[in-house]
């Protein structure tokens, strides 16, 4: 297992040794399977990652030991359930470094917190002839919800376009603002492409015209320190599957002032003060926006994954990943007929290519054949695939756990694509 | 069974390069465009229909190898057959790829059983079908078929016949 209390020293990009895949590797059960009769190649880490024994092992101890309902019982295990799940809250809040434990809402992922604050804000604060900033790179659970609202308020979306390199255009952004604009919700990274974007400036930029700031983090919490406090957003949120953590669970930071004065999303249990049939108090922040029995293992499972992945330390996990960008990067770079989408200056381990003749379908169908695990299709943002007129791209995405080896398989499993469409 | 690589490289790959019957026809009696949102494969069909017996028929689009593949044996194996005839072998290619269709038991499929490896590919399934939703919906005057509500439009149109009359040709 990985030290607990490994330190977060600053690290220079020169790290690569510093992380023990092998021992990091062991960790991870999944990693062992076997397609057909070749080792699992996982790299399709931006869609979901894998589950350490660690995370793993602490969901099966809550539901051995720990667990009952939340919130509502005076017995033992009511309390520790609740005890545990309210310490996950402050694991996630530590993780993103919240001011407080009450900024954390925990939802069931990115899509859901995006739909509470559209509910929630959005609805509430959000008219006619208004505008809303969203990004060409956005996940389409960052598009769609803001639709929804633009339709029903008749507001209006603004998109920043990006370049060739699938940068966004930041002087473009800044001209979009004016003084109807009344939100801004932008990806920090993006899926599709692995770019990373200036958020911080864009955050700041957006204050200055008095606008908030909701940041889609699903792509970054898993491959870089994030500090909510640093950044200034108004608005973050992710999921915890792409770190590896549970699915069904996330969580949605929002400024205290902010959440206060947004509507609740869901009516039910365990969101309210009082009831009548007359009137209804809600309950504080974040309790207002947890209507119902919360998935409690998921949650506290969430906590165990953000134990694990600072046990392994965000700032190595980043510097490890850029090497993997690199090399693979390069080996990709040599391959006649293969493009990479999405060059960006400044990016995670993601990388979009395309090959010469052969659909993407094609090239993810016959990689599984050779146990490579890669995404292909649209990846949800049709409006990154449209922009860089391709219906689809195909998509390895890496995650700390992965090697060069595994590299040098994607490679060798491209190659024999192509020879099979030779 | 075939692996996968091979049924690329026996079947899959000389179609692709060589797709039979590929094009567009100047006035066609019957034409559909099939669509997989999944992939964004896409596929028109245009055909001619005389006296019950399918003359000429073309297709064009955009998609991956399987659906190409797929359309390229399709159009050969339906040229000259009569509707009929064609909607029995839609019926049993859609079968046999979803697999569900034993083919120790008789049936019209002749050269296109090696599809029959498809089912092991579920993902892929709706590629191999496309064509064929789409010849079955350019045969009874349905402008457009999509996989993404069904793992099986032929099904859904058959079991709404209002939808199957809707529309004239276009
Ligand atoms: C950037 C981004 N936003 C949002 C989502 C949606 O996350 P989830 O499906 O966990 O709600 C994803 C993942 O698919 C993503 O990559």
């Amino acid at each position: 297992m990985v030290s607990a209390n490994a330190t977060l020293a600053k690290v220079t990009p020169r790290i690569n040794t510093i992380l023990d895949t092998d021992k990091i590797r062991a960790d991870f059960p999944i990693l062992d399977i076997k397609v057909g009769n070749k080792p699992l190649v996982y790299l399709d880490n931006a869609a979901s990652s894998q589950m350490p024994q660690q995370v793993i092992d602490r969901l099966v101890r809550y539901q051995t030991a720990q667990h009952a309902n939340i919130n509502r019982a005076v017995h033992y295990l009511s309390e520790v359930a609740t005890l545990e799940y309210e310490h996950a809250r402050r694991r996630v809040q530590q993780f993103v470094n919240a001011q407080e434990d009450r900024e954390i809402i925990f939802t069931s992922g990115t899509t859901d917190s995006i739909n509470l604050v559209m509910h929630g804000y959005g609805r509430k604060f959000i008219e006619a002839g208004d505008e809303i900033i969203l990004t060409t790179l956005e996940h389409h659970s960052n598009i769609v919800p803001w639709q929804m609202l633009a339709k029903e308020k008749g507001a209006v979306i603004r998109v920043v376009p990006i370049n060739d390199a699938g940068e966004l255009d930041i002087d473009a952004y800044e001209k979009l603002f004016n003084e109807r604009t009344k939100f801004v919700s932008l990806i920090h990274v993006s899926n599709a492409l692995g770019t990373i974007n200036p958020v911080k400036q864009m955050i700041a930029y957006a204050h200055q015209q008095n606008v908030p700031v909701l940041i889609d983090g699903a792509q970054a919490t898993p491959h870089m320190t994030v500090d909510v406090q640093d950044l200034d957003c108004d608005f973050y949120v992710f999921s915890a599957h792409k770190l590896c953590g549970p699915t069904g669970i996330g969580m949605l930071y929002g400024k205290a002032a902010l959440l206060e004065a947004m509507q609740p999303y869901k009516g039910g249990g365990d969101m309210i003060a009082s009831v009548t049939f007359e009137e209804t108090t809600y309950a504080d922040i974040p309790h207002k926006f947890e209507a119902g029995t919360p998935p409690i293992a998921a949650a506290i499972g969430f906590g165990a994954a953000i134990d694990y992945l600072c046990s392994v330390g965000m700032d190595q996990i980043a510097a490890y990943e850029l090497d993997l960008l690199n090399y693979a990067t390069e080996q990709i770079n040599e391959i006649k007929g293969a493009s990479i989408i999405g060059t960006a200056a400044h990016k995670t381990a993601v990388i979009s290519f395309t090959l010469d003749g052969i659909h993407p379908h094609d090239i993810g169908t016959l990689l599984n054949e050779d146990g490579v695990a890669i995404r292909t299709g649209h990846h949800c943002a049709q409006p990154v695939m449209q922009r860089f007129n391709v219906p689809a791209t195909s998509r390895a995405s890496f995650a700390f756990y992965n090697n060069k080896t595994e590299v040098d398989a994607l490679i060798t499993g491209i190659r024999m694509v192509q020879k099979v469409f030779l | 069974m075939m692996n996968t690589k091979s049924l690329y490289q026996e079947v899959i790959l000389d179609h692709n390069r060589k797709p039979r019957n590929y094009g567009v026809l100047d006035h066609p009696s019957h034409h559909a465009v099939g669509h997989n949102p999944l992939c964004g494969d896409r596929l028109d069909i245009a055909l001619n229909l005389e006296n019950g017996q399918i003359n000429n028929i073309a297709f064009q689009g955009e998609s991956c190898a399987i659906c190409k593949a797929s359309a390229s044996m399709m159009t050969a194996a339906v040229k000259g057959k009569t509707r009929s005839d064609a909607e029995t072998l839609i019926q049993e290619f859609r079968e046999m790829a979803m697999g569900e269709r034993d083919l120790n038991h008789p049936h019209h499929l002749g050269h296109l059983t090696v599809f029959s490896g498809i089912r092991d590919l579920p993902t892929r399934v709706k590629c191999a079908i496309l064509p064929w939703h789409t010849l079955h919906a350019a045969l009874n005057a349905l402008s457009s078929v999509s996989t993404e509500a069904d793992n099986d439009p032929v099904q859904n149109a058959a079991s709404h016949p209002e939808a199957l009359n809707r529309q004239a040709n276009s």
